[in-house]
Order: C-alpha cells, then structure tokens, then sequence
C-alpha cells in the first residue's frame, strides 16, 4: 500500500511480525511467571513460597496481557488463522485457559486462607505446569501442520491430531524452558539459600532446555519437506549451522554466569535471549505460513483498511505499553525483601 | 453421537455461561475502579483518614474481583475462536481491529498499572500512585467503550461490505463501524449500570455493618457512615438517570431491533389502534400468544411512541424463523425494570431519611439496603439477557444466523469442555466470592491493614479476623465516632 510518493510497505507483513513480537513477549514474561509456578512444588518452606509469589505478584497480570495481545491480535490481523487454529487446537487451548484460571486466582486467594492455602498452592502450581505445557502442545500441534479445507475455509482434521509424539515433546520442552526462565528470574530477585537453590535449578534446567532444542530443532526440519529445504539446502545449512551454535554460545555464557561468576541478573537475561533465538529459529521455519502449511499470512489477513487501521493504534500504543510495563517492572525491582513483601 | 445442531446449542450455552459469568466481576470492577479512584483522591485531598480507610478497605476486595474479571476474560477472547469459528472468520475483518484496540488501550493499561495501584504507594509516592489509580479505572472504562461497541456492532452492523466469494464482512468505514447506531446508547446504559451495581454493593455491605453495630450497640465508624452515604447519594442521583438511559436505549432498538421490543413487550399481535403495556404473561411462542396477560392498555405505545394511540406491529409481522424466543426476553426484561425501579425506590428512601436526619440509623432503610446489594449484578444479568437472546436467531443481526456462526465443532467436545467450564467456575469463582463476602463481613477500621499487610502470617495480623478491631473502636471512640 503505497502511503506517500514511493513508499510502499507490505502491512501483512508487518503484522505477521508484531503478531509474533506479542507471542514472543508473552513466552518470555509469563514464561518466567509459569515457570516459577512449577518450581513452587519443590519449595515446601513457606517463607520461600511467600517470595517467589511476591516477586511476580505485581506484574503476573500485565504478562498475561500479550496473551490476549496474541490471541485478539490474530484474530483482528488473520481472522482466518484464528479461526483454523483454535478449532484444530480444541483441548490444549480449553485446558490451557482453565489452567490459567487456576493459576490465576491462586494469586489473590492463597493469602485470603489459612486452612485452604495448600489447595491454592497446588492450584498454582498444576495451573503453571498444565498452562505450560498446553501451551507446547500447541505449538507443536501448529509446527506439525493443520489439516485445512481451503474451500470452506475450515478445520478439516479430527479432535486428537494434535496429540503426537512430537507435540508432547514440544510440550514437555516448554515447560523445562519455562522452569529455566523461572529459575533464573528467582537467582534475580532472591538471596540466601533460595537463590542457591535456584543457581542449581537453572544449572539443571539449562541442561535439559539446551538438550530439548536440539531435539526439537532436529525434528521439526523432518516434518515438512518445507521446514526441510529451508534448513538443510543451499544456504539453509550455514543459517541452522549459525543458529545453533548461538544458541550454544548462549547457553555457555549462561552456564558461566550461573556457576563460575555467580552473577544475579545475567543468567535470566542470557536466558531470554535464548528463549528469543529459538523463537526467531521457529519464525524462519513457519514463514511464511501462518497455518502450516496450507495457509500463507496473505491468504488469512484481514483487509488492508483494517491493518492499516489497527497500525495506527498500535504503533502509537505498543511503545507506550513498552514504556509503562517496563517502568512497573522498574518500580518493583531489586531482591524481594522476605520480611516486607507487596503483599 | 449427537447431531450437529447440539453442538451448536452446547456452544451457546457455554457462550451463555462463561459471558455472564464473566460479566459480574467487570460490571462490580468498572464502578469500584471509579470508586477507589476518588476515595484516593478525597484522601490525597482532605487528609482526611476514613478516605485512605476505606481506600484500604475496598482495594483488596478490588484486588480479587479484578483478578477473576481477568482469568475468565482470557477465556472470552479465545472462546470466539475455539467455539465460534466461522463468525470469527466472518466477522473478524470488522470487529477485530476493535478489539485489538480493547487490548491495546485498556487491558494493558489496566494490567501495567494494577501493580502498582496495589501495591506500590510507598514506592512510587502519592502522585505517581493516584495517576496508577487513575489509569487502571480509565482502563476498564475504555476496555467497556471498545468490547461494547464490537457487541452494539453484532445487533446494529454498519460501516461494511460483504465479500460474496468467501462470505466475510469488509469494513468501508471504521467511524461507522465503532460508533454504529446501538453503541452510543449501549455504552451509557451499561457503564452507568455497572456504577449503580457498584453502589448497590458498596451500600449494602455499609448497611449491614450500620446493623451490625447497632446490635452490639456501638457507633459505627466514620468510615461505614461514609461508604453508606456516597452509595446512597450514587443512587439518588444514578438510578433515576439510568432509568432515562434505558428508555432512550429502547427506543433505539424499536427502531434497530423490533422483533426484540416486540418480545420484550409480548406483542405477538399488532396494535393498530394503541398497544397496551403487559405487566404479566406467559409467553407462548407455539400459539404465538401470551397467555394470562394482565396489561394496561394504550401504555405501551405511549412509552415506545410517546402517543396513546400509536400503532405498534407485533410479531405477527416477523416470520417464525426470525423471532427472538420471547419467554425469557419478556421475562428477562421484567426482572431488569422491575431491579431499576426497586433501586429508585431505594435512593429515594435514603434521601427522605436523610432530610429527617436518621440516615445512619434508618434500620429498615439499612436492612432493604443489604437485601439489594447484589441487585444490579442481578438486573446488568437480567439486561443482558434481554438484549442477547433479543437478537436471536442472529449472531449480527438480520446477516448470519447463529446456527451458521459455530465452529465445526464435535459435539462431545463442546458438551466435555462445557462440563469443565461448568466445574471449573462454580469451584473457583465460588470460592472467590466467598473469601469477598468474608473482606465483607469485617468492617472497615481505622488505620485499616494494607493489602501487603493482610497476608496471615507469623507476625503480621490476618486480615481477615476481626482483631484489631478493639483498638480501632478505641481509636475511633477519641474521635467521638464521628
């Protein structure tokens, strides 16, 4: 669409590309925030729950925020996906939702109880862990591919396609990769021997979410023959070859800033980075489909009148949302004080 | 396996139940959004203490609704997907970018602020901390602007095109779109029903506490006095405006909608010569009669055309296939009128008593006052209900039907998610509303526990137990209970 004298940009592009900014921010923050939820079951002591709570006690809703971004994003940008994939993904995305339920609430009402707030500590635990992994499931159901009717503009698979080996995997991956993040936000935000604790649960998630991404990264290329040529011919093999050895580079500066420096903020930040290269790897792979691999980003985005005009309010508010979400985030930093905390 | 149409009909339901469901913590949340805002203000303002108090007091109430209002709103945005495919592809062109900006200029600002709103005065200072106040009741109130007019959209479509290769609506004009004809009267109507559902509650839980000190016969605290007064003040002054509102809402559907004024009036039979206003009747829609009517003739064309005589067309004039099912929307419609009304009565009760002097010890006036509490929440359901089910057979009105709009769904999957949502919700949001009810039941005290405070532990006091209430009463009896 041209918008002056020889500018011209394509929008579905664009918003195929803020679509997975907003996952890709969502997978990052709560992903720390699940993250911890799982963790919270090794933790029996009640002092430590009481600060991994209160670290993300102000921000867990603001998180959850660019889930409905994502979700009401493709919905507005590529009604069409949406509607091929929420059927397609059915069960994981209903247990997801109610599993955030659970994990929600468990927020507000574990320090509204005494009798009952072991119930809303389980719940805020199996919560995280089925969001978590409903959510690789998902992922890994939409990577696998989605059987459509392009005529009818429709689902045309059954109810359990999405169950599959490799679904489950990617689940699985996603909730260490979660507990990864999780525990690294903690070696952040806490002291004493919690935080030694978490240094030892990065250490051993780090392991198992670096050895998750090569399995995944060595699976997905053999799903489609797309995923296939992209990755392993022509120049494909010098793009996976310096991929993967990011994400190596990566994971080593991480294990070192965990062990041998034992810095506070650089392993969770190290983290993320990884989070986003494999995320940026998952984008290489898909692109340009947006439904694997029937349905390209053209043929499922709304019209340009509509990109256009959510553009203009996102460009506007995606900044402001930046800016304020980082100055919350700001307001709450430094270690979360076990004897004063936000709740 | 069950026929097609059942999973249809189990995709409403399930729309039905997790749409109102879902409803109650935004129509309590957007007014006691407001609320908190102006207690801050009046604190930051008077320096006076009942307003940090009650701030205190209602904030943590705030803090569980908001959360529920939350989690079951995600359900929302994804169930148009999950459960109703095909009107998402339809329709997403239009009402999606809508609620993009529902996400984008509400949900955020909601969310980013929230935190600190809760937890973060000390942190960030008292400016900083009303403008987070602020925020988060601007948030809902713009996430109310945006959700209500993809809805008024749904009954009123304008601004759009219909692409007749793949059957989808293009907008043509965003303006025409946001602001369609229902929105305008949509939005004031719902928003000023959430404030008076807000006001109901906080005057009921001011007047049980009003009771309860009289029993123990005690003064009750400056601050329930004050939350009791600012509640019936907001229903002196709201009630009768929302009443206006709804009038005007009507008549913009009688011009948008009239099959759905049809049934919510019962006409099945047109009136050439005046129709009457049906105060009772089984709707019959097999007969297409009401039966057992007792109504008032001539009153209803005077409300709907303000003219005695003025004919009004019944559903005799709609064909079968495109009315509404009239029992609940008459019924509906009754409990919703009959709610508003109850609550005029009330704030006009309350005025009375205030001129004579005795509004803090009108036990009777305190006691209907509790028995409304949850009145609106019951009348913003009861409204709802109207207007939804008035739309039928129509997800948008007059252009696809419902039973076109579900996704191709297997039955047996809608009916066991449904049974999960159904499980899922009673379990958790009713044990939500029960740790509110218990913030409730304590009054609010002087020098009332922060949130960060009221976290039953080792040290600090549970908020939840009445402890410290002897010292308060102490506190409070130094300031001559005023």
């Amino acid at each position: 669409m041209p918008l002056a004298d020889g500018v011209s940009f394509d929008l579905t592009v664009v918003w195929a590309f803020l679509i997975a900014f907003a996952v890709l921010v969502y997978v990052i923050l709560d992903g720390f925030d699940l993250g911890l939820g799982m963790l919270f079951a090794a933790e029996r002591h009640r002092g430590d729950r009481d600060v991994m709570m209160n670290s993300v006690a102000p921000v867990w809703d603001g998180n959850e925020t660019w889930l409905v971004l994502g979700g009401g994003g493709l919905f507005a940008a590529f009604p069409l996906a949406y509607s091929l994939v929420l059927p397609a993904l059915y069960a994981p995305i209903i247990a997801m939702l109610l599993a955030l339920i659970f994990r929600g609430v468990a927020f507000e009402f574990r320090w509204r109880t005494e009798r009952w707030r072991g119930v809303w500590d389980f719940a805020f635990i199996f919560g995280s862990g089925t969001a978590a992994l409903a959510q690789g499931i998902a992922l890994g159901g939409l990577l696998q591919g989605i059987e459509v009717d392009k005529a009818a503009r429709a689902y045309a698979g059954g109810w359990w396609d999405w169950l599959t080996p490799f679904s489950l995997t990617v689940g699985l991956a996603l909730m260490v990769g979660y507990m990864l993040l999780g525990a690294t936000w903690l070696v952040m935000k806490t002291t004493g021997d919690l935080q030694e604790r978490m240094r030892r649960r990065a250490w051993l998630f780090g392991i198992a979410t670096v050895g998750f991404i090569g399995i995944v990264s060595l699976w997905t290329p053999f799903l489609q023959e797309g995923y296939y040529s992209r990755w392993f011919r022509g120049w494909g093999i010098l793009l996976a070859g310096l991929v993967g050895l990011s994400v190596l580079a990566l994971a080593t500066l991480m294990f070192r800033a965990l062990t041998v420096h034992r810095h506070d903020y650089w392993p969770f930040v190290l983290a993320l980075a990884m989070f986003t290269l494999c995320f940026i790897g998952l984008g290489i792979s898909m692109f340009p489909y947006i439904v694997p691999v029937g349905v390209t980003i053209w043929e499922a985005a709304a019209p340009r009148n509509a990109q256009l005009f959510m553009l203009v309010g996102a460009g506007i508010l995606i900044p402001i949302i930046l800016a304020y979400t980082g100055y919350a985030y700001w307001v709450f930093r430094g270690k979360i004080d076990p004897d004063t905390g936000y709740h | 396996m069950l026929g097609s149409f059942d999973a249809v009909l189990l995709a409403r339901i399930q729309f039905a139940f997790t749409v109102s469901f879902h409803f109650l913590f935004p129509a309590f949340t957007i007014g006691l959004a407001s609320y908190l805002a102006v207690l801050n203000g009046l604190w930051l303002w008077t320096r006076d203490h009942q307003y940090l108090d009650l701030f205190r007091y209602w904030v943590k109430i705030f803090a569980l609704a908001f959360a529920m209002g939350v989690v079951s709103g995600i359900v929302m945005s994804y169930q148009f997907g999950t459960n109703w495919s095909v009107f998402s592809d339809k329709a997403g062109p239009v009402i999606g970018a809508p609620m993009a900006y529902e996400v984008l200029s509400a949900f955020f600002l909601e969310a980013g602020f929230l935190g600190i709103m809760l937890f973060g005065r000390e942190r960030v200072g008292p400016t900083l901390h009303m403008i987070a106040c602020i925020a988060v009741a601007g948030g809902t109130a713009m996430s109310a602007f945006w959700i209500l007019s993809v809805n008024s959209w749904m009954h009123t479509p304008a601004g759009f095109e219909i692409d007749l290769e793949t059957g989808q609506f293009l907008p043509t004009d965003f303006w025409q779109v946001i602001f369609n004809p229902s929105f305008p009267y949509r939005l004031m109507h719902t928003v000023t029903a959430a404030y008076l559902t807000t006001a109901f509650i906080v005057g009921g839980v001011g007047a049980s506490h009003l009771l309860r000190r009289r029993r123990l016969s005690e003064p009750a605290s400056a601050s329930t006095r004050t939350m009791f007064s600012m509640a019936m003040w907001m229903a002196v002054v709201v009630a009768p405006v929302q009443i206006f509102l709804g009038d005007l809402h009507g008549l913009n559907t009688l011009e948008h909608q009239p099959a759905k004024v049809m049934a919510m009036e019962g006409h099945y039979e047109s009136h050439p010569d005046g129709a009457p206003l049906y105060l009772f009747g089984i709707p019959n829609d097999e007969a297409q009669r009401l039966d057992y009517a007792i109504g008032i003739p001539n009153l209803s064309s005077l409300i709907l055309k303000h003219d005695l005589a003025a004919p009004l067309d019944g559903l005799d004039t709609i064909p079968d296939d495109e009315q509404p099912p009239t029992f609940i929307v008459f019924w509906s419609f009754r409990v919703m009128v009959a709610i508003g009304f109850a609550m005029l009565a009330l704030g006009l009760w309350s005025l009375w008593a205030r001129v004579r002097g005795n509004l803090y010890s009108a036990h009777w006036l305190h006691r209907a006052a509790v028995v409304m509490a949850p009145s609106g929440l019951v009348a913003v359901l009861a409204g709802w209900i109207t207007t939804e089910v008035g739309r039928q057979p129509y997800t948008v009105y007059g252009l696809l039907r419902t039973v076109d709009s579900a996704a191709p769904l297997d039955a047996a999957a809608v009916g066991s998610s449904l049974v999960a949502f159904v499980v899922v919700y009673f379990a958790v949001f009713g044990a939500g509303t029960y740790y509110i009810l218990r913030l409730m039941s304590r009054p609010p005290v002087f020098d009332e526990p922060r949130l960060q405070d009221v976290a039953p532990g080792p040290i600090r006091t549970a908020g939840i137990t009445p402890a410290p209430e002897e010292a308060v009463r102490r506190a409070d009896d130094r300031k001559g209970g005023a």
